[in-house]
């Protein structure tokens, strides 16, 4: 019951957030919260490193942003086809992942993303390095206009917390245990008679997808696809956000989002700028050597340790 | 009747306006000029810090102050992403008052915030980036692209080297839309000159080792191989054509060289090579008291983009105070009307589709027995005049 | 001209000779990374930020202490290595029970921090480092033109490869290594500093990057990001030959070279793309690598 009164509080928080703070700003926390939630949803409840998931967000929005600039179809469909676009990819290239763990699930997975990166980089409807610029944002349902912040802010704050949800979902199934199962003893669930590759294929479909309706959403937010979604170093940004918040919680990839999208913004002003390369690294360096449990690990830890 | 009554509308609308002209009439009570360059990439040395620095002695120059309203500088790094600079730059027009976007360097970048400011009708100042595509397929009455463009380039290297009889030429490109298109301008000068390309090859991006495109440039007998590419790669290209013996055997012609690359080779590698430039800051010497003050505040001479930076603030400076605005269409159109007169634009105006044609350079870079100091770096050979050296105006790019 | 099936033979020989000279800068940074990772299961992605720490040493060095190429090349390669050897005591200590994949990230943050603090030092344009005099000029083959500096490449990082090779696998101290690193405990009970032997190992395996960098300084230009881009190039290479054989490294980097080389002849666009792909293919037929060992 504590619980969802916090629920609500925090949904009230994200309603009344637009007024108060610039909007685009907060739909880019939410496209990345998303994406970092949807990566989590592998690192952190199969324990499964994906170092190229940026792969899954530059698809779902190459995807879109090419139909609504050439085809005219109203935004949620055009965020259905990218995310779906994404799960397709994923169902492939997860197929051929699971059978790999540790340091070489990740090493097939970034190779096979950058697979992909040299299709769009090459590909001639992706625009090559320019990327896919001035797409619009339409009209949602064919009569809500999207061009107007506000709207595409509650837009997108519904993407999210429909996203969101069923990450919870997920893992508090009974499908969520036995993946946690697999994290803990992958040995343990397989003599239970799981099929392992099977429950690891079908988390990396969902978190494929989910990354893909987050690339998505972010490429009509910005109405702009490029590269930098499908670079490897986004799949290392990734990282960071769920490292930073803390992977395996619920709530750490949105903390560790929110945080990462503040930090780039504030330094991307200024005379900072210089210094981005040199703060990133040492916030990686700190959170492995003093918070591997991440912002909200810890909080979770100081709860536990005086509360109960 | 009807017609009658549009007229009389009009002419009330055109008092309107002027009279609101009249008044200082300036948004937020403020001048905002927004640079966005690449800070720490690799177009850095190019427009990054050196960017914000020209405009910021534009501002001082001009006195700080416009129609007795203050003049406010902000600056962020685009990292060389279109996604990161459009969101900064929409950001800016949209909650932070910015009036007018400068700096501007890599073309992909440039595009993507084309797109915002037009449709928030506010003035692009294109200082460094090379795409022609502001002017051309992507031309908008709110652009102005100052410094330099692929077509002048081409226009300035290639043309006299084809005329005086190289007419064979391979390319070296770096492959992605700035390399392309240099290739594909510089190829139809060639050919319009009665030359021929006889090969090319598409170089990754950040390719380190060139020595593999080197061999086939070598291969494919050409008179000249030009270096359609930019900053790191056309350094790489270079000193692996110099290693292997390629700039022995037939010319090298690098197509897009700034100072800080040219600083960055070695003078017996690079010597003697032509290149066209925009800007040199040892032309004369109101280029030379400029760059002096620039060296003293940011510790390198100034590139072309810095020099073009602070020639097109201060030309917009100028262009508020006329109109009394900071309107964009109102100072759009003095600033097309007036011509841009200062130590970087010389022969110069701003053409209705937004380009700014002035006098480009043909120079060699300097030999090591010319080499004074590190900073003389290019012997001018010929101006180049403005009509020459950049392309005719499209007539769908024709704004007033 | 020869040709064979409409290719030019000359030609191609001439792409397959950079490919191998190419292939022998991947060898020294992957044989770096194998034994960092085959010994000590530490997955370090800083060592492309320390190959271009060796490149700025070697400049830092020629322009302030006058230092020339050959005295760099054995005094940079030590310092490198001392860095390799603080950071391993003070950042990767204290993590060695944990994941391997946070020696992954926290080497990653580490390179980032570097790249930063060069690019803001010396900015991102690259600096010049001349070929040394002694290697200048080149030697005119039947297909091509090859540059003395060029042959050195293969010369010298042959050299270094097959002698640390031999270091690990033929020789007595190779052998304490290997046990060490197999059975601390063991090894830590027969009178063996195992912890020393561990740090100086990952000082050697950076230093092998910081030597690399030395030799690039004349033929690439020395700058920041030069490391960030050839490093998932190695680490891909490492993956290939199998994680962790030292054979494997050194012959797969040489490999690698030469297919890219003719990617670049055949398909250039695709040249910093094929590595992935040869990558993908060997990981789904051969898990362990090519010449690593099923676990």
């Amino acid at each position: 019951m504590k619980i969802s009164k916090f629920n609500i509080a925090l949904v009230g928080l994200g309603l009344v957030a637009p007024l108060v703070l610039y909007p685009v700003f907060l739909m880019k926390v939410l496209c990345f919260a998303l994406f970092a939630s949807a990566f989590n949803l592998l690192l952190g409840f199969v324990g499964l490193l994906s170092f190229g998931h940026a792969v899954f967000l530059g698809t779902g929005g190459y995807i879109t942003g090419y139909l609504m600039m050439n085809t005219g179809i109203t935004p949620e469909l055009g965020i259905l086809a990218g995310t779906a676009a994404a799960a397709i990819l994923g169902a492939v290239y997860g197929k051929l992942a699971v059978k790999r763990e540790g340091i070489y699930f990740a090493m097939v997975t970034l190779a096979l993303a950058q697979l992909m990166f040299f299709v769009y980089l090459q590909a001639p409807f992706t625009g090559g390095e320019d990327g896919l610029q001035g797409v619009p944002r339409g009209e949602l349902f064919g009569f809500i206009d999207l061009s107007d912040n506000m709207n595409m802010y509650y837009f997108v704050f519904a993407i999210f917390l429909a996203g969101f949800w069923l990450i919870n979902r997920t893992v508090h199934s009974p499908f969520g245990q036995v993946l946690k199962a697999i994290r803990e003893n992958e040995a343990r669930a397989t003599s239970l008679g799981y099929n392992v590759n099977d429950y690891k294929w079908v988390a990396f479909v969902i978190s494929a997808a989910l990354a893909g309706m987050a690339g998505s959403t972010k490429t009509l937010v910005f109405q702009l696809a490029s590269l930098t979604d499908v670079h490897w170093h986004m799949s290392g940004e990734v990282v960071l956000m769920t490292l930073l918040g803390g992977m395996g919680t619920i709530f750490g990839p949105f903390v560790g989002a929110a945080t990462i999208v503040s930090i780039q913004n504030f330094l991307s002003g200024g005379e900072l700028g210089n210094y981005i390369h040199i703060i990133m690294g040492i916030i990686f360096i700190v959170c492995v050597l003093a918070f591997r449990s991440g912002i909200v690990g810890e909080i979770q830890k100081v709860i536990k340790r005086n509360f109960s | 009747m009807k017609s009658m009554n549009k007229t009389l509308l009009s002419a009330a609308m055109a008092v309107a306006m002027t009279t609101s002209v009249a008044h200082a009439n300036v948004s937020d009570d403020k001048v905002k000029i927004g640079v966005l360059a690449d800070m720490g990439g690799v177009y850095a040395d190019v427009c990054g810090p050196g960017c914000v620095t020209a405009v910021e002695m534009a501002v001082e120059d001009f006195g700080g102050k416009v129609l007795g309203k203050p003049i406010e500088i902000v600056s962020a790094d685009d990292q060389n992403k279109p996604d990161v600079g459009s969101a900064k730059v929409r950001e800016w027009v949209e909650s932070q008052g910015v009036d007018v976007v400068t700096g501007l360097v890599a073309s992909s970048v440039t595009g993507a915030v084309t797109k915002v400011t037009t449709d928030n009708k506010k003035i692009a100042l294109i200082a460094a980036s090379a795409s022609n595509a502001f002017t051309t397929k992507a031309c908008s009455p709110y652009n102005a692209h100052w410094t330099y463009n692929v077509v002048a380039l081409a226009n300035g290297t290639v043309k006299p080297m084809v005329q005086s009889g190289k007419k064979k030429w391979f390319f070296i490109t770096a492959d992605y839309a700035f390399g392309h298109a240099l290739e594909g301008v510089a190829s139809k000068v060639i050919k319009s000159e009665g030359g021929e390309v006889v090969g090319a090859v598409r170089a990754p991006l950040g390719t380190t080792d060139f020595s593999s495109y080197i061999l086939q440039a070598q291969a494919s007998g050409a008179d000249v191989v030009g270096l359609a590419n930019a900053g790191a790669d056309f350094v790489n290209s270079l000193k692996t054509a110099a290693e292997f013996g390629l700039t022995e055997m037939m010319d090298v012609a690098g197509l897009l060289v700034f100072t800080p690359n040219a600083q960055a080779l070695d003078p017996a590698i690079a010597g003697g090579m032509k290149t066209t430039t925009g800007f040199y800051w040892d032309r004369d010497a109101e280029a030379r008291e400029w760059s002096a003050r620039f060296k003293e505040r940011h510790g390198k001479i100034p590139a072309m983009p810095h020099a073009g930076a602070y020639s097109a603030t201060m030309h917009y400076l100028n262009s508020v105070k006329e109109a009394g605005t900071d309107d964009s269409d109102a100072v759009m159109k003095v600033m097309k009307a007036n011509k841009p007169n200062d130590f970087f634009a010389k022969n110069a105006y701003l053409r209705a589709d937004g380009r700014m044609v002035h006098d480009m350079y043909l120079v060699n870079i300097t030999k090591e027995s010319e080499r004074k100091t590190s900073d003389n770096i290019f012997n001018i050979e010929k101006v180049i005049p403005g009509d020459q050296a950049f392309a005719p105006m499209l007539p769908e790019c024709e704004f007033k | 001209m020869a040709t064979f099936l409409g290719i030019n033979l000359f030609a191609l020989s001439g792409q397959l000779l950079v490919g191998l000279i190419n292939g022998s800068f991947y060898a020294l940074l992957s044989l770096g990374l194998a034994i960092i990772f085959g010994l000590l299961k530490i997955i370090n992605f800083a060592q492309g930020a320390m190959y271009m720490l060796g490149a700025f040493a070697a400049f830092l060095a020629l322009q302030y202490l006058g230092m020339n190429y050959w005295f760099a090349l054995i005094f940079v390669p030590l310092a490198v290595g001392a860095v390799g050897i603080l950071m391993e005591r003070f950042l990767i200590r204290p993590i060695a029970n944990e994941d391997h994949l946070y020696s992954l990230l926290l080497t990653f943050g580490f390179a980032l921090v570097l790249q930063g603090l060069f690019t803001h030092w010396f900015g991102s344009s690259g600096l010049p480092y001349a070929i040394p005099d002694e290697l200048k000029g080149g030697t005119r083959l039947p297909f091509m033109y090859l540059p003395n500096y060029r042959a050195w490449i293969i010369v010298a990082s042959l050299i270094v490869c097959v002698g640390t090779w031999w270091m690990i696998e033929k020789t007595k101290l190779g052998a304490y290594l290997r046990a060490g690193t197999e059975n601390p405990a063991l090894m830590q009970a027969f009178g063996i500093n195992v912890p020393l032997m561990v740090t100086l190992t990952f000082g050697f395996g950076v230093a092998l990057a910081g030597f690399a960098g030395v030799m690039a300084a004349p033929v690439y230009s020395v700058s920041p990001e030069m490391g960030s881009n050839i490093l998932i190039v190695v680490f891909a290479i490492v993956v290939i030959g199998g994680m962790g054989s030292i054979g494997g490294a050194i012959l797969t980097g040489l490999a690698m070279g030469v297919v890219e080389g003719l990617t670049k002849y055949f398909y250039p666009e695709a040249s910093t793309t094929v590595i992935f792909f040869v990558m993908v293919i060997v990981l789904l037929l051969k898990p362990a690598g090519l010449f690593g060992k099923e676990a």
